[in-house]
């Protein structure tokens, strides 16, 4: 349709902006944003290392307990040591760590606070964004995590005995874990669009990870049963799978076993982060912000 | 831009008070359907700077919204760049953008500076560009010795300038601004136009714009589109406005002899020395002029419309009936 008043383009309009190809703008988006990340964490250094100090306390507890039923039991329960514990929980404290994602209570903040409106209007997925900021977050719980355990490692010896396909594996499987655990919070986040209280969810499924991970015990010393279901869950593969890669003796074949299922955890993630994804936007309201 | 029909209706739940109607709730919710905006269509030529107007909950941001990207439309269809804006095309990302006078969208502890960063890698923007472009707004925004301070020790007036910069490193061509002055004092205000006006003069950028403040649209748009009740009320030059909504035209007088009595000429407004001001009808200015030019031999006299902001309390207040609201005048879509 025409228009009297339209104000024509200046004759002389700048030549239109060199964009990158797709490939490397995304390698940059994820360098960028990971250390934007590490200069937002680096501005709360007390915060970071009292929040990683008040994650002590539940491997610790976690490890003084079971060290004293191992003691009890004649020195060892299920193939666990006081020192098989101490490397346990130890290496646990790192893939906790490892494993902190963009929580799905954000998300009621990230829609109420209109960040979901910025991050729309974005040629870049917001799953992008949490993996490359969370996995900034990582240099700093590392460089924390360090001191930390060798404190640890000091109060508790550890007993390790690890070769190069177990170090390997683990330093793999931690990022798998990590990818796993954000796709799986992204979807748990995405109900936030449908209904707004969500925590009932949010706290069945964090229950059931607590106890189906090996956060709250190693899985070897499950019931049969319970690793039955354990099986058929991702939530081996987010947490105890690259604990046992270090500490527990998995045989070359297991090792690789545990790393196809994090493959296909992290392909279940991804297309149920899709699906999802495309039917919540379309509930996006985006009412006030 | 090309908006055909366009409306979003959201459906709400609504409950009566009381613990009888929560009881009730439980079972049964009810919900009731909001038109945010209904049957919208105009387009907008590459360039053009638009003034969106409406009162609050008129569908302005709603409507933004869905030619944005952020919103799917219940009804109709938009097009802007060629693009269905609800599909979120990368390719139509990279060439809008929006900005929200009450939001921000920087990182909030890190110096301006790292936030123009990210949107260089967010947008993928060659870094020779990149640098040219984000050098020229700082300079155009005389925000040079802002960009190296933490956001959140920027004042509302000087954030608001780095989030427009920010919003523009990409070099959008289709600016939705909404309320980009809200809240900013009038120095700051005028700064920002005369931006925004640099900006669409140099790189040619559609603008569409809602503002509380008409000193916004009067000093950038030539059009208005002017919504109510989610419903276009009319579309067409801001000069124009006054014609078709004003039944009213003003009259100054400055009297050679004051203490005269106006009223029989028109309802006076003001009385100031031997300036008086009269609201008279729209058809009946000239004649009335021309018995006060015969009777009184004033020493000035000027008939003008009422201020811009007076038409538009008076469009608002137009009531939302069939037919009462139909745009007449250069009706666009």
């Amino acid at each position: 349709m025409s228009s009297t008043d339209t104000t024509a383009p200046p004759a002389t309009s700048p030549p239109p902006l060199q964009r990158v190809g797709r490939l490397r703008q995304m390698a940059d988006f994820y360098a960028t944003v990971s250390r934007t990340a590490v200069q937002e964490q680096f501005q709360y250094r007390a915060a970071n290392y009292m929040y990683m100090i008040g994650m002590v306390v539940e491997p610790v507890i976690y490890l003084v307990v079971w060290s004293v039923v191992a003691e009890a039991s004649g020195g060892s329960v299920g193939g666990y040591t006081p020192g098989g514990f101490a490397a346990y929980y130890i290496v646990w404290m790192l893939v906790r760590n490892m494993n902190i994602v963009f929580t799905p209570y954000g998300w009621e903040f990230r829609i109420r606070e209109g960040q979901l409106s910025g991050m729309l209007v974005r040629p870049i997925h917001p799953l992008h964004y949490d993996l490359a900021y969370f996995a900034g977050w990582k240099v700093i719980a590392v460089l924390l995590w360090i001191p930390i355990a060798v404190v640890l490692a000091l109060l508790f010896p550890p007993e390790l005995s690890v070769n190069l396909a177990q170090v390997a594996t683990f330093f793999v499987a931690i990022w798998g874990a990590y990818v796993i655990r954000t796709l799986l919070l992204f979807v748990l986040g995405m109900v936030t669009l449908w209904t707004t209280r969500v925590a009932a969810l949010f706290e069945l499924y964090f229950t059931a990870e607590l106890l189906l991970s090996g956060r709250l015990v190693p899985l070897d010393l499950m019931p049969d049963w319970v690793l039955l279901w354990v099986d058929w869950l991702p939530f081996r593969s987010t947490f105890g799978f690259p604990i046992e890669a270090l500490v527990s003796n998995l045989s070359g074949p297991e090792l690789v076993r545990g790393l196809v299922a994090q493959l296909v955890w992290i392909a279940v993630g991804w297309a149920l982060a899709m699906v999802v994804w495309k039917r919540a936007i379309r509930r996006y309201s985006a009412v006030g912000n | 831009m090309d908006v055909t029909g366009l409306g979003k209706t959201y459906k709400v739940p609504v409950r009566e008070a009381g613990l009888k109607a929560a009881l009730k709730s439980l079972v049964r919710r009810e919900h009731r359907e909001v038109h945010a905006v209904s049957d919208l269509s105009f387009s907008i030529e590459r360039g053009e700077m638009v003034g969106f107007l409406g009162p609050n909950g008129a569908g302005k941001t709603t409507t933004l919204k869905m030619l944005s990207g952020l919103l799917h439309p219940s009804s109709g269809q938009a097009r802007v760049l060629g693009y269905e804006p609800y599909r979120r095309d990368r390719n139509f990302l990279a060439q809008i953008t929006l900005v929200m006078g009450n939001r921000n969208q920087l990182q909030w502890d890190l110096p301006v500076v790292d936030s123009f960063e990210m949107n260089r890698a967010i947008f993928g923007i060659a870094r020779p560009d990149f640098e040219a472009t984000r050098d020229e707004l700082i300079d155009l925004l005389e925000i040079g010795h802002l960009v190296t301070k933490p956001v959140r020790n920027l004042s509302l007036g000087e954030r608001m300038k780095a989030e427009i910069c920010g919003s523009l490193l990409h070099r959008p061509q289709v600016l939705f601004l909404d309320e980009p002055t809200i809240g900013l004092d009038v120095t700051m205000q005028k700064r920002i136009r005369t931006f925004l006006a640099e900006y669409n003069a140099r790189y040619g950028a559609t603008v569409m714009l809602t503002s509380h403040y008409m000193a916004d649209v009067t000093a950038l748009c030539k059009r208005v589109i002017v919504i109510h009740h989610g419903k276009l009320l009319y579309d067409g030059p801001l000069s124009e406005l006054a014609e078709r909504f004003e039944t009213s035209k003003t009259i100054g007088v400055t009297l050679a002899e004051p203490d005269r009595d106006l009223s029989g000429y028109g309802e006076v407004v003001a009385v100031d020395g031997a300036r008086v001001t009269l609201r008279v009808s729209r058809a009946e200015a000239s004649t009335v002029a021309a018995r006060l030019l015969a009777d009184l031999q004033p020493t000035d006299l000027t008939i003008e419309d009422p201020p811009i902001d007076d038409v538009i309390e008076r469009v608002f207040a137009t009531p939302d009936e069939p037919g009462s609201a139909q745009p007449t005048g250069k009706q666009r879509g």
